[in-house]
């Protein structure tokens, strides 16, 4: 079955010109004159553009070629609220619609699902909204002692009649659901190898990182595992955070990459980063940004095929003073349910354009 | 000031529902309801039910009650307001412009800035607990439900909103309108400003009406979707354009040279109309009324209104003129209310479960920031409904995530064993003293840095408590339980018989503790 995605939620909207800087763009130097990364804190990728320094620890895998990184990713009508624009980008809406069902979970409607874990999709931090639909079996977990544990406490006795109450018929479910989950995961979790290279303890991505790594060492038949990193929303005196922010984001990514390679399932994964929005171009009065639309995403994974993909939104016409997207995340969306999944789905689009960074 | 345990009972000038409870056991209807109904009336109308106050209910004639508990509803909060409620925006705006130049001031520790405490979020904090409070102590339990009811059918969320003041005055608006007119609170929250806010009205103009208002309006406050087309949608909105709020007083106001007075043709009428027109033909429409009577059926009677009996609901709920009292009273006596089949035939909401589970437990809970963590834990925070939709509710209140925290929650609540004592605190018979809430430490808890992404932190310590597993006595039990068997607590606690067993031969605390954690509990 395909490959596991591991998401990576960066939650706050995501600074992406200071994290795939346009370097060589004198329009960045006039937008950012405080905040912008020097010449010589940028690892160039190309004549055009480059990582900030803090990201050095992936600069491993795009050099193995495994790293693609996707410009100026966004939609159209942005919305510049945290919590409506990360609703957009979990169900895969336009901006003026809501749907409450996760694009994960949209995309296996009348799917199959690989037999044996009795879950689905874990998500690690705690934001499943992307998992959350009828057609997947998602648990929601920081900790998996704790939530082994948790399951015990609320342990099954027995099947018990509804007596057609539906409210109850439905609890009755879920807790069979967990009690399943637990039962899938209990043995596996617990003979799971640790992993080759630690985790740094202290931040919440390690310890999420930590959990998937040993989810995948463990073989756990799952299609998706969710991650995420708060913080990103830096409105003020933004430099000294965002680079410590990428410094852990992009040290736990290494260290997920050498993990999963030295238990040889880096080939049967593809993890993919997002955020509700970037930030706006110019700097604000406070050395911070404000709200913005497009930004990249980091794609990587033993089957990815490295590079750079979509187009840089251009400094030069911005539109109220923010980044025109290239690419639809839907399109993404779609690649991601092809090459992972082998889904056809379009979210919406009338003809998403398919992205190469995973062989067909 | 710290709640005194069954502070209910004890409210001064407690209204008529409190009077209704408090009944002598000599003055039992001719017709009593029994413990059963009466349990099911208050899980369905309160904030969960003591044995004292379910014993009070069950002598009493059924439909009599019902009429006692939608009498003088009382239209202000018992708890005081928080003392900011009059700031204008542009005062809020500067101050939190002061506060964020403090911030920026000050240099962060390993690039971690320092957290100031910011007005806006500071206001939203208080804000929340003071509905929270205003829910613990209220004597009309229904009353705030219905608060509730409407802020989830009028959604406007602080996260968008930002301006504390006016989501106190439309949460007001609720009160005042709770159990009165419908008519009058959809014209009312028209020009409710936290509406004008958040769905964008005062941005709309004659030049670029936006059509967030409108939109919402037909599809989610009267008819629902597929009862109109686009064209009535921006006809609504050309209605609506010049309906703003004042910068400087947060108060609403129409700016006539905004409007657009052309002729609009909307829902097959043509005419040069205004908001209040537009309003006036949606509540000429039966759909409106049908919307609310589905969504209220939800909320008291079952998961599943049936068509028919909503129909001839909405028929009179319109031809009332939208008065909500009869509404609500009909639908407590309906036999698809009363049939016993349909005893936890709900569930409840995070908001239910944990402001209930403190009443019945009669717990002190000083401060409430513990319980609006855990509100948010389990995906409901009041002032912040996820999106303009509302909360689902029903089904969706319980996930493998949410259903597994609510046992966590329950269990730590009731096996908080030592918390009080470790916290300074004197266990008296069960009640707590504490010299005040704690307002500083409490801040200190708070989740650091950008709160609008909601991360959730786990609750240190939930709430004072005692551990009921471990109580031996009911001395410990507290006097909102104290005194009761063991069948009376299960059937207190429990709509229906425990799905697990439970050992009715163990102590009472232990009873009470097995007995919150059974799945049946999170039913009503």
């Amino acid at each position: 079955m395909g490959r596991i995605l591991l998401l990576v939620e960066l939650k706050g909207g995501n600074d992406g010109l200071n994290t795939l800087v346009p370097y060589a763009d004198a329009r960045y130097r006039e937008l950012r004159p405080v905040l912008g990364v020097a010449r010589e804190h940028v690892l160039p990728l190309d004549e055009k553009v480059g990582l900030h320094d803090k990201l050095e620890p992936l600069m491993e895998s795009w050099k193995a070629g495994d790293c693609a990184i996707l410009q100026g990713v966004g939609y159209p009508y942005p919305n510049r609220s945290h919590f409506r624009s990360i609703e957009i980008w979990d169900t895969a809406s336009t901006a003026n619609q809501t749907l409450s069902e996760g694009w994960i979970a949209q995309a296996f409607q009348g799917a199959s699902l690989p037999k044996g874990a009795a879950v689905d999709c874990i998500v690690a931090d705690t934001n499943a909204l992307p998992a959350t639909g009828p057609s997947l079996r998602t648990i929601v977990m920081q900790d998996a002692e704790n939530f082994l544990r948790q399951a015990e406490a609320m342990k099954e006795t027995g099947a018990k009649p509804d007596g057609g109450n539906p409210a109850l018929r439905h609890l009755l479910a879920v807790r069979q659901e967990i009690n399943a989950a637990s039962a899938g995961l209990r043995d596996r979790l617990r003979a799971a190898p640790i992993p080759a290279h630690a985790y740094s303890q202290d931040t919440g991505l390690g310890r999420q990182l930590d959990l998937a790594t040993r989810l995948l060492a463990a073989k756990v038949p799952v299609i998706a595992i969710k991650v995420a990193m708060g913080g990103f929303d830096t409105h003020a005196n933004q430099a000294q955070t965002h680079e410590r922010l990428l410094g852990v984001l992009a040290g736990g990514l290494a260290t997920l990459r050498k993990n999963l390679i030295a238990a040889d399932r880096w080939n049967d994964v593809l993890v993919m980063t997002y955020s509700e929005f970037g930030r706006r171009a110019r700097q604000n009065a406070s050395a911070g940004t404000d709200h913005g639309t497009a930004a990249p995403q980091f794609i990587f994974g033993g089957g990815v095929k490295g590079g750079l993909y979509g187009a840089y939104p251009s400094l030069a016409d911005l539109q109220d003073g923010d980044l025109k997207y290239a690419v639809d995340f839907r399109c993404v969306f779609a690649s991601v349910a092809q090459g992972c999944w082998g889904l056809q789905r379009d979210f919406g689009l009338r003809q998403p354009q398919r992205l190469s960074f995973l062989a067909a | 000031m710290t709640v005194r345990l069954h502070r209910r009972g004890f409210v001064a000038g407690a209204a008529a529902l409190s009077a209704a409870l408090w009944l002598r056991h000599d003055a039992r209807a001719a017709s009593a309801m029994g413990f059963d109904e009466a349990r099911l009336l208050l899980s369905r109308t309160a904030f969960g039910a003591t044995p004292a106050e379910i014993r009070a209910l069950e002598i009493q004639d059924y439909a009599s009650a019902v009429d006692r508990l939608l009498a003088n509803a009382r239209p202000q909060a018992a708890t005081p307001a928080p003392a900011w409620i009059d700031l204008g925006p542009a005062e809020v705006r500067r101050q939190q412009q002061a506060a964020e130049s403090e911030a920026r001031a000050k240099p962060g520790v390993d690039g971690k800035p320092l957290q100031i405490a910011r007005p806006v979020q500071e206001q939203g904090r208080e804000l929340r607990n003071w509905w929270v409070e205003e829910m613990l102590v209220t004597d009309q339990p229904l009353v705030e439900r219905m608060v509730l009811f409407w802020h989830n059918h009028f959604t406007s969320s602080m996260l968008k909103v930002r301006y504390a003041p006016a989501l106190f005055r439309q949460n007001a608006l609720f009160r005042q309108e709770a159990l009165g007119n419908f008519a009058t609170l959809l014209k009312e929250v028209a020009r409710d400003p936290a509406m004008l806010i958040y769905l964008d009205g005062m941005r709309s103009v004659a030049r670029q009406p936006n059509e967030n208002f409108a939109r919402e309006l037909l599809e989610l406050f009267t008819l629902g979707e597929g009862r109109y087309g686009e064209a009535d949608i921006k006809a609504a909105a050309r209605a609506f354009t010049g309906w703003s709020i004042d910068r400087e007083t947060g108060r609403f106001i129409a700016r006539a040279g905004q409007h657009d007075d052309g002729e609009k043709t909307f829902l097959g009428q043509t005419g040069r109309f205004g908001g209040e027109e537009v309003i006036a033909i949606l509540l000429k429409h039966p759909r409106t009324a049908e919307t609310i009577v589905e969504k209220m059926w939800r909320e008291f009677v079952s998961l599943t209104p049936d068509p028919a009996a909503v129909k001839r609901l909405a028929a009179s709920f319109r031809d009332g003129g939208y008065e909500i009292k009869p509404l609500v009273r009909a639908l407590l006596l309906s036999p698809a209310f009363r049939d016993p089949a349909n005893r936890g035939g709900l569930i409840k909401s995070p908001v239910e479960l944990i402001v209930g589970t403190v009443h019945v437990l009669g717990l002190p809970v000083p401060e409430k920031t513990q319980l609006v963590r855990m509100m948010q834990g389990l995906g409901q925070v009041p002032f912040d409904p996820p999106n303009v939709k509302g909360w689902p509710g029903g089904e969706s209140w319980i996930t493998t995530y949410t259903l597994l925290l609510r046992q966590q929650y329950l269990r730590r609540i009731v096996e908080a064993t030592t918390v009080a004592s470790m916290e300074g605190a004197t266990m008296d018979g069960g009640m707590a003293m504490r010299p005040g809430p704690n307002r500083r430490a409490d801040r200190r808890q708070q989740v650091p840095g950008d709160d609008s992404t909601m991360q959730m932190r786990e609750p240190a310590r939930p709430v004072e408590g005692r551990s009921l597993r471990n109580a031996g006595g009911e001395a410990r039990l507290g006097a909102s339980l104290g005194g009761a068997d063991s069948a009376t607590l299960i059937r207190t606690l429990l709509p229906r018989r425990p799905i697990d067993p439970v050992d009715t031969s163990g102590a009472p605390g232990a009873v009470v503790a097995a007995a919150m954690l059974d799945p049946a509990y999170q039913l009503k």
